[in-house]
């Protein structure tokens, strides 16, 4: 039971409660539930590989994926002092996630489609969106992909095939069905990756997504990101499972389990699924063992709810000083590389946020553009009441 | 041109369209093989097959968050849903994503799809197949909402509204399914949206209505007549973004108005229509404006007949209003 293709049935072997040696126990939230037998892992903790498992990366892919995790890293440490200084109004990051993130965007092909849930800013700038452009999305200004209408986090790169993202949960779940299937109905041979976290596996859209999924066999791949938390409520209140992964026994789609934050496993895993939907296998869904090692998001302080101890056999598991290690071991990387590697991120990050603070606000007639194809009568006369009409302090206008 | 009644007339726009444009798919409980339970696809499956006729699995939120999917995709989607009153296990669906898509990318991905459904009373349904939620939508931005009357405005709405940029809400009022019955022009054939339809002139109170309750105001409106008081009746037909023109034009000829709706009085589109004609014409008005609706209670079986705003209370509202 250790690769990724095995069929939904070894899963619910596994599913009944019990464990290997007839104990009965809450299985699943511990960190070291990654090494648990069903869960795919490659990176070993000498930094070296299971080549049972190892998908086969090119050292200078390593590297850019590893250039591309510190710099998803740095983001969210910058941009969470950017929100503290008050510059920026709304940060939701993915510290911790790093791995899981951009393992599944690399393992994606060129013609494959991904709808994010709204942590998966890294898998955006993989596909090509300009760090410019994140940034203009994090100040909402006439620069940002979404013209300042949705909160920062909120970006969508179409160009990337990359999809919108929305607040609400899980509903780019059954969005992601959808697409996938029109494909299939069109023969086009591309699959749809969509992103959600454990809590969203509670909402209407998780089961309705994975049932029509499994009913018509849509080429769609399920990444959840079982990162511990969904704001203050733990894993263990969103479910009863024994793991995520098990929950596609009951629709028909294959689970797989694997080690979140190992770059190469979860590369494994993805490519297995990619593949699985393209040869017209069907949709299957990846439960990705990580941790949300920050709170939610800016606006949530996770001291409240959960004791650091719990934080720190996961401080250990962090993606980057594993994938570090390895290459370390294979190419030796060294302390002196990373620091280079930091400054030159982080200039390229500050350049980038003086442009966007210097870049105007949406113009007033924007907030009325695109509700519609063409401006309607009534949006026409309140757009010219609104310019006729006194302005708000302090905005720009 | 061929007599259809509004059923046919729907299924002749549906066929029509998916002929034309090989975009177009129809997904929805039972709406395959069965062809629906109002047998408003019947025969689409046997012509276009299960790629495009799609029965789903029994899950109104499935069946729109698929659709915007397909629509996203490029395909032009027009799911069913079986009745109204179905509609709100889909409704963050409806008003957070499809009504919101093309604003909140930034034009991106501009979301279109048709959402068709059986929508009123009249039809000993109770209240989980009576309902008429159209306000509910109209007050989301970014959705237009389409209730047709007849055959002919049926089919003509219903391509306009395939073709248009914009995610519809396609409210067909079944009492009259099979009821309203006239001439459809055959082959391609449009109806604007937002334009009203005149259906009666008159100079002395304009009448607002859409739907099936035409046909009680045109009734109610011929009743006036015999007391010497001359309606001119306005189908909306598109109710959202709706024709103010039509309406005030009218308004300012008569001076007093009355609005019909099944749905409950409070926060309808009644009182929209009401305010807007007091933003826009309260100098010409003669007299209050009136509502006659169904009431703000859940729709009643038994009682059905007394909750409609059928021409017995509409009349009594047209000569009030008139002799104010």
């Amino acid at each position: 039971m250790s690769t990724a293709t095995q069929p939904a049935s070894s899963l619910a072997s596994t599913a009944s409660g019990g464990s290997t040696d007839g104990s009965v126990h809450p299985v699943a939230r511990h960190p070291l539930d990654a090494h648990a037998p069903d869960v795919v892992r490659v990176l070993r903790d000498d930094g070296t590989l299971d080549p049972a498992n190892d998908p086969g990366l090119r050292s200078d892919e390593v590297l850019t994926l590893y250039r591309a995790m510190v710099r998803a890293r740095l983001l969210d440490e910058r941009l969470v002092l950017l929100q503290r200084q008050g510059r920026i109004g709304f940060h939701i990051g993915c510290l911790g996630e790093e791995a899981s993130i951009l393992g599944s965007a690399f393992a994606m092909r060129e013609n494959d489609w991904i709808f994010p849930c709204y942590r998966e800013f890294a898998a955006a700038l993989w596909r090509g969106m300009p760090l410019q452009r994140y940034v203009d999305n994090m100040f909402g200004n006439t620069n940002d992909p979404v013209k300042g209408r949705q909160m920062p986090d909120h970006y969508t790169w179409k160009r990337g095939k990359f999809g919108s993202v929305s607040s609400p949960i899980g509903t780019q779940i059954t969005q992601a069905v959808g697409f996938a299937w029109a494909a299939k109905i069109r023969k086009e041979d591309l699959t749809a990756l969509v992103y959600f976290g454990d809590g969203a596996t509670s909402s209407n859209e998780f089961h309705n997504g994975m049932n029509f999924a499994g009913v018509f066999k849509t080429p769609v791949v399920f990444f959840c990101r079982n990162n511990g938390w969904a704001i203050s409520v733990p894993t263990e209140r969103q479910t009863a499972s024994e793991t995520f992964a098990q929950k596609g026994v009951a629709y028909g789609v294959p689970g797989v389990r694997c080690d979140g934050n190992d770059l190469f496993a979860v590369i494994k895993v993805t490519r297995d699924a990619v593949a699985r939907a393209a040869r017209g296998e069907g949709p299957t869904i990846i439960e990705a063992l990580t941790y949300r090692l920050s709170g939610h998001s800016t606006s949530d302080d996770p001291k409240a709810y959960r004791p650091e101890a719990g934080v720190d056999p996961w401080k250990k598991l962090d993606p980057i000083p594993r994938l570090r290690r390895y290459i370390e071991r294979t190419i030796g990387w060294t302390d002196a590389q990373d620091k280079e590697l930091e400054a030159e991120l982080d200039a390229e990050l500050k350049a980038a946020i003086a442009v966007s603070e210097k870049t105007a606000l949406p113009s007033l007639e924007s907030m009325f553009e695109d509700v519609f194809g063409e401006l309607p009568w009534h949006l026409q006369e309140q757009r010219d009441e609104l310019l006729r009409g006194p302005r708000a302090k302090g905005h720009g206008h | 041109m061929p007599q259809m009644n509004m059923v046919q007339a729907i299924n002749d726009a549906l066929r029509h369209e998916m002929r034309r444009d090989q975009r177009v798919v129809v997904l929805g409980e039972d709406v395959g093989k069965v062809g629906g339970v109002f047998r408003v696809t019947q025969g689409l499956f046997d012509e276009f097959g299960d790629d495009r006729v799609i029965d789903t699995p029994l899950s109104e939120g499935g069946i729109i968050g698929t659709a915007i999917g397909m629509a996203l995709y490029g395909l032009v989607p027009v799911p069913e849903i079986q009745f109204s009153d179905f509609i709100f296990p889909a409704y963050d669906q409806i008003v957070s994503e499809l009504a919101k898509y093309r604003y909140r990318s930034g034009g991106e991905y501009p979301a279109k799809l048709v959402i068709r459904t059986p929508t009123g009373g009249g039809i000993r349904g109770g209240h989980y197949h009576s309902q008429s939620p159209e306000a509910q939508f109209i007050h989301v931005a970014g959705l237009k909402v389409v209730c047709p009357s007849n055959p002919a405005d049926a089919k003509g709405l219903l391509l306009a509204s395939i073709r248009d940029p914009d995610p519809v809400l396609f409210f067909e009022p079944k009492r009259i399914y099979r009821a309203a019955k006239g001439e459809v022009p055959e082959g391609d054939f449009t109806v604007p949206l937002g334009k009203a339809s005149v259906v009666r002139k008159g100079q002395n109170v304009t009448i607002v209505v859409w739907g099936a309750m035409l046909y009680e105001a045109l009734e109610a409106a011929n009743q006036a007549a015999a007391q010497g008081i001359d309606c001119e009746v306005i189908d909306l037909r598109t109710l959202w973004p709706l024709d103010i023109e039509t309406i005030i034009t009218s308004v300012k000829k008569t001076g007093r108005v009355v609005v019909v709706h099944e749905a409950p009085k409070s926060c309808g589109l009644g009182g929209e229509i009401v305010a807007l004609i007091n933003e826009k014409a309260f100098l010409h008005l003669e007299a209050p404006p009136k509502r006659v609706t169904g009431f703000d209670t859940p729709f009643p079986y038994t009682l059905e007949m007394e909750y409609l705003p059928l021409s017995h209370r509409i009349l009594p509202a047209i000569i009030e209003t008139a002799r104010y």
